[in-house]
């Protein structure tokens, strides 16, 4: 590997608070050498020229579904890592929920050396609460810990079982693994489809109610007060969820959330028209919920922001929306969405680059991850934040195609992807 | 005279004079069903595909009648033993595939919201939606505003009140909506549990007591019970609903002599309505079907826009 040296950019990185024109130094072993305002000239060293571009550390996600294992017609971890590159992250936790169910160490152990061998970032494997994800007996928790896993969650299925995530909470905090938990109690869910509220009546499609998922924080965050583990609550969507997320953190609860683009940029108004891409688990909610986002990501309630990247085949979503699977993709639109919010003055610049880079680092303590300090891995994202952008879903580098941003004009574009001193992407 | 639509998914895309003009072809296609001779050439050479993704008795006949009354080619789809259902084809695929042979209307009915709306975007002819989800069934609505106007003489001002599980109904849904636009007040009643999120909102009388409610009204339409609702906690048993949501003959003691009495079909004898009311001199069931023919015919004809052969 040769030096690389990028020049010209506007360097952010939050977590040192630094915001200049900088020319970056990666040394040829990968890692950030220097940082500097001088002008560098290396003689084999590779040169970038992020003239009019921002800077910043590789965008981290907490949460994305790659798939693989078992369901590649969907996503495989070459694709899913590659659209990953193509949106500026560097790093993706990937959920356990393929097939096998990553819940021991043989598919644990697969996803960490198929990533390696193929992954165009890095990816870190979330294991199973429990086995099968069915929430009857708890999963080979400290083996995948050993293997690599970073965290764990039975994301898309609740643990109903309250005796079963007290114990998981317990067993998993010897081996320093967080809980993610997909918040939603199932029996008071039902058959619901989308978010229960005004337009779900009108459009005859069963209701999610908002407190399916605020029971099941409120009961998690109880289980995190009694263990002392840490919860991290996947995707809140309701303002009422944020509010009992905010109370939590005051009482000095270790728990952590997250926040989709999707959930901050959209609500139940758009599903009129019955188009299965507006159809995701959590639903989207209403206008209050969505400022509830917004205001939660200000005020630092809301830790981060992950994608939910949910690539399904056209097969699972053309067939009603009754029917149709929950998600859609996230990792190619999450910075314009982002940037949206810049543009809106709802964050600023440097808001939304910590909320990618250093703030979901810090969730799952990723060390020498989400900045640019020197010595760490040279993980930086290039953007271009002005220039004009059309979702186009048919050049998603990833094998899906289920967005509901298709043809928006939104702005922000990223020019190049660096993981460990490589660009990844273009 | 021309709709102001091309599809009919749902009454909230009808305007006032849609309905009106609804409403008065409807009457003269009614003179066709008691000749001897029960067609007319209307849409000869036209080709009507009912597409029934979920069973239906009286609807599917309803516009197979109505269809062969206006002699147009009709050609029936159904569920059970399709590629669908047993090949794993896709909705999608299969709308495209009867597409494909270029039929001018798509009668749909299919169980789930939205699927009339998901084929309308596939299709060059024209859609009418048989009923999509607990969505709404439009042709219903049409039927039973025009056997109230039948009844009544007007519609403007009259009260009506809509008795039973209005959350997963797709009659009440295009009901409501319908006949609030024709100025009509509208209250419903039943246990909470069959209320929709946000009822407050649709501007309608809530009542949880059926008796409460039915003095005051000029038509009461009662719904079916789903015995599955049982087994998913919305109601205890039948025999407590009939108890405190059922009409009978006492609870219609205090109702207005002129009271009305409807039901979408097909009805409970002895839930949501009592035999003798079923059967009894209040009672214009049978007269909803027999118009359901001739609003459908209405509804066919104006949809393809050509009125010179009327």
């Amino acid at each position: 590997m040769s030096a690389l040296v990028i020049e010209n950019g506007r360097v952010i990185d939050p977590a040192q608070k630094i915001d200049a024109k900088l020319t970056v130094v990666i040394d040829d072993e990968g890692n950030i050498a220097d940082l500097t305002s001088k002008r560098v000239r290396l003689p084999n060293a590779d040169v970038v020229d992020a003239r009019g571009a921002i800077v910043c550390p590789g965008f981290i996600d907490l949460h994305v579904h790659l798939r693989d294992p078992g369901h590649e017609y969907k996503e495989d971890i070459d694709s899913g890592t590659k659209a990953a590159a193509r949106g500026g992250f560097t790093l993706v936790c990937c959920m356990p929920n393929t097939e096998p169910v990553n819940d021991n160490a043989a598919v644990t152990d697969y996803i960490v050396k198929r990533a390696a061998a193929v992954g165009s970032v890095t990816v870190l494997p979330i294991g199973a609460i429990s086995k099968g994800q069915k929430g009857e007996q708890l999963a080979d928790i400290g083996e995948m810990a050993a293997a690599g896993a970073i965290a764990i969650s039975d994301d898309g299925r609740w643990v109903q079982n309250s005796s079963l995530m007290r114990r998981a909470f317990e067993y998993a905090k010897g081996f320093r693994l967080p809980i993610i938990t997909h918040a939603e109690d199932l029996s008071l869910r039902g058959r619901g489809v989308m978010n229960e509220g005004s337009v779900s009546s009108e459009l005859g499609l069963e209701g999610m109610s908002p407190a399916a998922e605020e029971i099941a924080i409120a009961r998690d965050i109880q289980l995190a007060e009694l263990t002392g583990g840490h919860l991290h609550v996947a995707h809140v969507s309701t303002a009422k969820a944020v509010e009992l997320i905010r109370h939590a953190k005051r009482k000095g609860i270790r728990v952590t959330t997250e926040v989709t683009p999707h959930h901050f940029t959209l609500t139940d108004e758009v599903v009129r028209g019955y188009d299965p891409n507006t159809k995701m688990n959590p639903p989207l909610r209403t206008e209050v919920d969505r400022r509830a986002m917004i205001a939660g990501l200000r005020d630092g309630t809301i830790d981060c922001i992950a994608t939910d990247h949910a690539p399904h085949a056209i097969v699972d979503k053309e067939v009603g929306f009754d029917q149709a699977a929950f998600g859609i993709v996230g990792l190619e639109t999450a910075l314009s969405l982002g940037l949206k919010l810049v543009e809106e003055r709802q964050l600023t610049l440097k808001e939304l680059i910590a909320l990618l880079t250093i703030k979901p680092a810090n969730v799952f303590q990723l060390k020498g991850k989400g900045s640019l300090k020197k010595g760490t891995d040279a993980d930086i994202t290039i953007f271009d934040p002005k220039k004009a952008v059309t979702i186009t879903a048919k050049d998603f580098l990833s094998k899906s195609r289920n967005t509901p941003f298709e043809g928006w004009k939104l702005k922000g574009c990223v020019t190049s992807t660096i993981v460990k001193g490589s660009i990844v992407y273009p | 005279m021309k709709l102001s639509l091309r599809h009919l998914l749902s009454v909230r895309d009808l305007t006032k004079r849609d309905v009106e003009l609804i409403l008065e072809t409807s009457r003269s296609f009614k003179g066709i069903s008691e000749r001897d001779i029960k067609k007319v050439p209307t849409l000869r050479g036209r080709t009507v595909v009912n597409a029934f993704f979920e069973d239906s008795t009286r609807t599917r006949l309803s516009f197979e009648i109505a269809e062969k009354r206006l002699s147009a080619d009709t050609v029936n789809f159904s569920i059970s033993g399709s590629s669908m259902a047993k090949k794993g084809e896709s909705f999608i695929d299969t709308i495209r595939n009867i597409e494909a042979m270029k039929p001018d209307i798509f009668v749909i009915r299919h169980s789930q919201a939205g699927a009339a709306a998901q084929a309308a975007k596939l299709i060059h002819g024209r859609v009418v939606n048989a009923g999509d989800g607990q969505h709404e069934h439009p042709t219903q609505a049409l039927l039973d505003l025009f056997t109230i106007r039948e009844q009544k003489g007007r519609l403007k001002g009259l009260k009506v009140g809509i008795v039973g599980d209005i959350a997963h109904s797709r009659v009440a849904r295009s009901d409501i909506v319908l006949f609030q636009k024709m100025g009509m007040e509208v209250s419903v009643a039943g246990p909470a549990t069959f209320m929709p999120f946000g009822i407050e909102d649709w501007n309608v009388k809530v009542f949880t007591d059926v008796r409460a409610m039915l003095p005051q009204l000029d038509v009461v339409m009662a719904l079916r019970i789903q015995r599955e609702r049982m087994g998913e906690q919305f109601f205890p048993n039948e025999r407590e609903y009939a108890r405190f949501f059922g009409i009978n003959q006492a609870a219609l003691h205090e109702a207005k002599e002129s009271l009305v009495i409807m039901h979408p079909g097909p009805v409970n004898r002895g839930v949501e309505l009592s035999t003798e009311v079923i059967d009894g001199p209040r009672s214009v069931i049978l007269d909803q079907v027999t118009n359901g023919v001739a609003v459908r015919m209405a509804i066919l004809y104006l949809l393809l826009g050509d009125t010179k052969e009327m």
